[in-house]
């Protein structure tokens, strides 16, 4: 039931990304180039939570940052919702976060959350109930008027997502959101993101370097290999319902093992090194 | 460990200092029979003081009215054409060697000059030149601090489609905050200095400057000591209002002096 009316959403809509034989080349010092992506196929369904995995330095930063078109492609194209990436930009169609949770140190947490809103001319009383809306969802309510420096570094991380939700966007790109967290508020966090996702039913993009947090978050996992950048292969996850439970089933563990192989694969044995096995 | 007690001792042991050098000081003059126009006493500095407090008092507030005006119309305007020159590089590329080269003058030396360029009762002149003398670290100081960018939050005003001017206004302005705060601060004592000094040039005698030369040319030494004291308080009155903005616009940030 579900799988077809999701099949039948994605087949009218337009995907939420839509990114064709892109490739993208850094001119480095010396005139060396640095080719971090080569002809890049991929396709988001709306509502559809992808995460990218791969060695360190095989493109994943980049791949997500000309999704967000901050950066210009060399070559190939870059659709959100249908539009040019640039127009998607510029109409907030994706909210972003990084690695970093990035906060204005000279904002309270609740005005980090609602400056994209008041950059796009949100009213005062509107942007601040939306706030304190995120707030609560993220579990931080009571820290609206901390200052960033007074939080830990899993509660920035936590404003940092509540930012990107600011805007209700269709789309999440999101870059190692939880690289800086340890392992119990990590685990607490995919946990709320799968249901933010759920509630919202927005797609993510997702970047990261932990093969059971990809399985677990993710309907597909798209495997990469650096020098040059490029998809290797994608996964179907296919497992249902997050439970607590299902970090310790079987099928976990048979699509854990099936990524950690995509990842060794044959390309890319030896490039496996950057990633965590946990 | 003990805050109170901390705070007893970092404002008392200045103090106890302090008193130790004026006794010190004041038994130096006394033992050596120091003529007065090398060195007055203390204690006769302080008597001069009271006697002529109103007039002390009048020309402090001439020559802190002159500071405070030239330091708010110098600092506004570094900030703002810093601004300016921040978001076209060829403003910046005009100004920037002009303001490190101005800088480096002494720009004291210009009082002369503009005063015969005004009416002798003008304060135009001594205020010109504080605008000038705090223009420049103030331009300077808040050039550099709108470079100071982080990348991820430039990139996330990107992701916002955010124009120059909101970026300026969000993050790059209070970004800023602490290099302008750092300037104020170098600023702020140069204004006084400026002046004072400028006052040293003819002009009308009723700032702290003109009335230190005047006392000093009619052998009143102690009288102009008096002057001086009032100078070192105008001073610091400067410095602490300038430590004062830093804490109140920059709460995130603790200041470590004071
Ligand atoms: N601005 C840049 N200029 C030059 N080269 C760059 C730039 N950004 C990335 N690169 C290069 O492109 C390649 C891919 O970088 P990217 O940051 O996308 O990797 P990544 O997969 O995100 O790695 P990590 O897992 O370590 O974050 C790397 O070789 C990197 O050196
Ligand atoms: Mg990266």
């Amino acid at each position: 039931m579900t799988t077809a009316a999701t099949a039948d959403r994605a087949a009218t809509a337009a995907p939420a990304v839509s990114v064709r034989q892109v490739s993208k080349t850094f001119s480095g010092r010396k005139g060396q180039a640095v080719t971090a992506l080569q002809d890049v196929d991929l396709e988001v369904a709306p509502g559809e939570f992808v995460s990218l995995i791969g060695p360190s330095g095989c493109g994943k930063s980049t791949l997500l940052r000309v999704i967000a078109n901050l950066l210009e492609p060399t070559a190939g194209s870059v659709e959100v919702f249908g539009k040019a990436a640039d127009q998607a930009r510029r109409d907030q169609d994706y909210g972003i976060a990084f690695q970093q949770a990035g906060l204005l140190p000279w904002r309270t947490v609740s005005a980090n959350i609602e400056l994209p809103l008041e950059l796009h001319g949100v009213g005062k009383a509107k942007r601040r109930a939306r706030a304190l809306e995120l707030l609560e969802m993220v579990g931080l309510a009571d820290f609206a008027d901390h200052r960033p420096d007074q939080l830990s570094g899993g509660m920035q991380q936590r404003v940092a997502i509540a930012r990107s939700l600011a805007e209700s966007p269709q789309l999440l790109l999101m870059d190692e959101p939880f690289g800086a967290l340890d392992e119990m508020t990590r685990e607490y966090m995919q946990v709320e993101l799968v249901r933010i996702c759920r509630e919202t039913g927005a797609a993510v993009v997702f970047v990261t370097h932990s093969i059971p947090e990809s399985v677990y978050l993710s309907d597909r996992v798209v495997v990469m290999s650096p020098r040059p950048g490029r998809i290797t292969e994608v996964i179907d996850i296919g497992l249902g319902d997050r439970t607590e439970s299902l970090r310790e089933a079987d099928t976990f563990f048979t699509r854990v093992t099936e990524v950690r192989e995509a990842l060794r694969g044959p390309h890319a044995a030896a490039q496996a090194l950057g990633v965590e096995a946990r | 460990m003990n805050s109170a007690r901390e705070r007893a001792i970092r404002i008392g042991a200045p103090l106890v200092v302090g008193a130790l050098f004026l006794f010190a000081w004041e038994m130096f003059v006394v033992v050596r029979h120091i003529a007065p126009y090398v060195l007055p006493k203390p204690t006769a500095i302080w008597e001069q003081t009271l006697k002529f407090f109103g007039d002390i008092w009048e020309s402090f507030l001439y020559s802190g009215g002159n500071t405070l005006a030239g330091l708010l119309i110098g600092a506004l305007l570094g900030v703002a054409l810093a601004i300016v020159a921040s978001r076209t590089p060829f403003v910046e590329q005009l100004l920037s060697p002009m303001a490190a080269a101005v800088a480096a003058m002494p720009i004291v030396a210009l009082a002369p000059v503009f005063n015969t360029m005004f009416t002798s009762t003008s304060t135009t002149p001594r205020r010109l030149i504080v605008i000038i003398v705090v223009f420049f670290p103030m331009f300077i100081n808040t050039v550099r601090g709108l470079r100071q960018v982080d990348p991820i939050h430039n990139e996330l005003m990107t992701s916002y489609a955010a124009t120059g001017w909101q970026l300026t206004r969000a993050v790059r302005l209070p970004g800023a905050l602490p290099f302008i705060c750092s300037g104020l601060r170098i600023s702020s004592s140069l204004a006084v200095i400026a002046a004072v000094v400028a006052e040293y040039f003819g002009g009308t005698q009723n700032g702290l400057g003109s009335r230190i030369t005047s006392a000093a040319a009619n052998t009143a030494y102690a009288r102009a000591w008096g002057y001086v004291v009032a100078s070192v308080v105008l001073g610091l009155l400067f410095y602490l209002a300038a430590l004062l903005f830093e804490r109140i616009v920059m709460p995130w940030q603790r200041t470590a002096a004071l």
